[in-house]
């Protein structure tokens, strides 16, 4: 056994011999990758001299893998770009294969490693990222275009084609299963939210609005968006990585040369799933909020549980929170769209599913704010 | 190959691997000698793969003992498994290509990790590997994902063998090849084989593989493993092996 902590393993050498007519490069002991870096620098710096003649003399060699080998053909090749005449490797027949295989078969250039860190390939990205924004934006409004016909179809002309079975065990997973989470979350921003409130309306001895803000902050706003986001990063995420393993593993294939329709098997379910989950889970972190408000209050400030309740009659309408509520279903099916557009995206490769699943919570979040956003400008037209 | 005074590169005494209360390898025993290429067989499910993962390391075994180049595995810090592991190359069946990067990184990776080969010499090396395993230059840029199965499989092998290794490991490296690549693959597993004194651990169903590299076959069953030239394993009365080796398949392979 040859490695280099065995002391008695003969280090590779090199020398040259110079004859009046001949250069002779002698090589010995074990020519191993481990020593390649080391006799590629002693290489590159013979001093070879002006005989026309040369040789390699490599007959006393111990042993010789691969990579020594190409040092080898590589110093044939290149002193015959100098115009010497080399003779053949002489070396032990053992090796005579190697050689071979190294001489004959290997004529390609040394692979060329692209620097990705020059301003060139800077531009290219930022040019390839705004093309593929491009595409996104064009690709998930002709999926929302499908959809749209396919959810109207099955609600119209029910085929039997609305899977209940999926449905239900969507709205189980996304809905019910959610609840520990957003309820916990919901309870401690309606903590926050109170506290950070009565602190600054204490100033004006105004503690008790701190219920008005509490109740409009939460149901108008901060109810839904929070329990949208949760659930984008929650169920949007698992949609994305669960129908993209799927086209992995070429299910999605399967699905399709059986002749299933995959937005009815696949998609329908988990949207239609989540435009029922969501807005009852928004209605339920909506309850939790205040509740965390309220008890914030009574320690805080000492209102009691019915004050709250009263003061909340008077700073609130059924229509604060109806405009609460009546976003959440558009923010599960952009939620729903966005998971399973991006699911049908994945190549077929492990990489991409990780690659989609972020994006895709990215996507539907980004989208949630905005589309938030466009419903408060709309009601402030409104003048709801 | 079945001489008295072989050096032994791998040595199993006495492995046992179980997953639940389902066992898979019984006290099994085996040698594996410098220079021979090994091919390993079994039905599904027998522990093939179990088994080249046990000695690799990347499976906790529940008893026994592995030797790797005379050295008992279980108990090697941190530096003595490199020293190990550097001399052993493992070809996964997927091909197990990083994906982040190009073909010609993936090769690089062993040779950056272990040696201080400056870039050029390693751009020079893995070129040579890549038309060692028969892949064209223009492969050496794609990333993984844009390669076939096959090419796959080849740049996977040529990692395999990026630090000139003593030993391979090849799990299913024919499966998914066309039969020309296959035919190729073998030829270079042999070359290979005879040039470098390379000893080839191979995980294969590949029947014309196994008759045209292989210098002994381990047959995994009933927990066990027997050892033999493919023609004394045809002598074998074992129910299993008899079936393998003599079915269709078996009988066109032998030719």
């Amino acid at each position: 056994m040859s490695t280099a902590l065995d002391a008695t393993a003969a280090r590779a050498r090199l020398r040259l011999e110079r004859k009046p007519r001949l250069l002779r490069l002698i090589a010995e002991g074990e020519w191993t990758t481990r020593d390649a870096a080391r006799l590629d620098t002693q290489l590159h710096h013979l001093d070879l001299g002006d005989a026309v003649d040369a040789e390699i003399y490599a007959l006393g060699l111990g042993r010789l893998d691969s990579a020594s080998a190409w040092l080898l053909v590589r110093t044939k090749r290149e002193w015959e770009d100098r115009g010497k005449r080399v003779a053949p490797i002489l070396l032990p027949d053992v090796y005579s294969t190697l050689l071979h295989t190294v001489e004959h078969e290997h004529t390609a250039p040394p692979v060329v490693i692209h620097n990705r860190h020059t301003l060139l390939a800077f531009v290219t990205r930022v040019g390839q990222a705004t093309v593929l924004g491009l595409k996104q934006g064009v690709g998930i409004l002709g999926y929302l275009g499908r959809v749209t016909v396919e959810t109207t179809e099955a609600i119209y002309h029910p085929r039997g084609n609305l899977r209940v079975a999926a449905l239900v065990h969507q709205i189980e997973e996304t809905g019910l299963n959610a609840l520990p989470i957003v309820g916990l979350l919901a309870f401690l921003i309606g903590v926050v939210l109170a506290y950070q409130g009565a602190d600054q309306l204490k100033r004006f001895g105004a503690e008790v609005f701190t219920i008005n803000l509490l109740g409009v902050g939460l149901l108008r706003e901060l109810g839904g968006l929070v329990t949208a986001i949760i659930v984008a990063g929650r169920s949007g995420s698992a949609f994305t990585a669960q129908i993209g393993t799927m086209r992995v593993n070429e299910e999605i294939d399967a699905l399709q040369t059986i002749g299933i329709n995959t937005v009815d098997a696949l998609v329908l379910p988990r949207i239609i799933g989540l435009v029922i989950a969501l807005p009852l889970l928004t209605f339920y972190a909506d309850v939790m909020g205040l509740l965390g408000g309220a008890v914030m209050c009574y320690f805080d400030l000492g209102i009691t549980i019915p004050v709250f309740i009263r003061q909340l009659q008077e700073a609130i309408s059924v229509n604060t929170f109806l405009v609460g509520i009546i976003k959440a279903p558009v923010f599960a099916f952009i939620i729903g769209l966005v998971g399973c557009f991006e699911g049908l995206q994945v190549e077929r490769n492990a990489a991409s599913v990780g690659k989609l699943t972020t994006r895709s919570v990215v996507e539907s979040i980004f989208l949630v704010i905005v589309i938030d956003a466009g419903f408060s400008i709309m009601f402030s037209i409104l003048g709801i | 190959m079945a001489g008295d005074q072989q050096d032994v590169v791998i040595k199993v005494r006495g492995l046992v691997n179980a997953f639940g209360s389902q066992i898979l390898h019984d006290h099994l025993n085996l040698d594996v000698y410098r220079g021979e290429v090994l091919g390993v067989v079994g039905g599904s499910g027998t522990g093939k793969s179990v088994l080249l993962r046990s000695i690799i390391g990347l499976n906790q075994i529940k008893s026994g003992t592995i030797e790797v180049f005379g050295r008992d595995t279980s108990n090697l810090n941190e530096a003595q498994w490199r020293e190990i592991e550097m001399r052993w190359g493992v070809l996964f069946q997927e091909g197990a290509l990083f994906s982040s990067q190009t073909i010609a990184e993936n090769i690089q990776v062993p040779l950056r990790e272990y040696t201080e080969m400056s870039q050029a010499l390693m751009n020079e090396i893995a070129s040579m590997k890549l038309s060692m395993v028969g892949l064209s230059e223009d492969a050496a840029a794609k990333h993984p994902s844009e390669l076939s199965g096959g090419m796959k499989k080849r740049a996977g092998l040529a990692r395999a063998l990026a630090l000139d290794p003593e030993v391979v490991f090849l799990d299913e490296p024919t499966a998914g090849l066309d039969p020309i690549s296959a035919n190729m693959f073998d030829e270079l597993v042999k070359d290979l084989q005879k040039s470098l004194n390379l000893t080839v651990f191979m995980v294969t169903h590949d029947l014309d593989t196994l008759r045209a590299t292989t210098d002994r076959i381990a047959v995994l069953v009933d927990r066990q493993i027997v050892v033999g030239t493919i023609d004394e394993l045809r002598q074998n009365r074992h129910p299993w092996i008899q079936e393998y080796f003599s079915g269709p398949r078996g009988r066109a392979a032998a030719g």
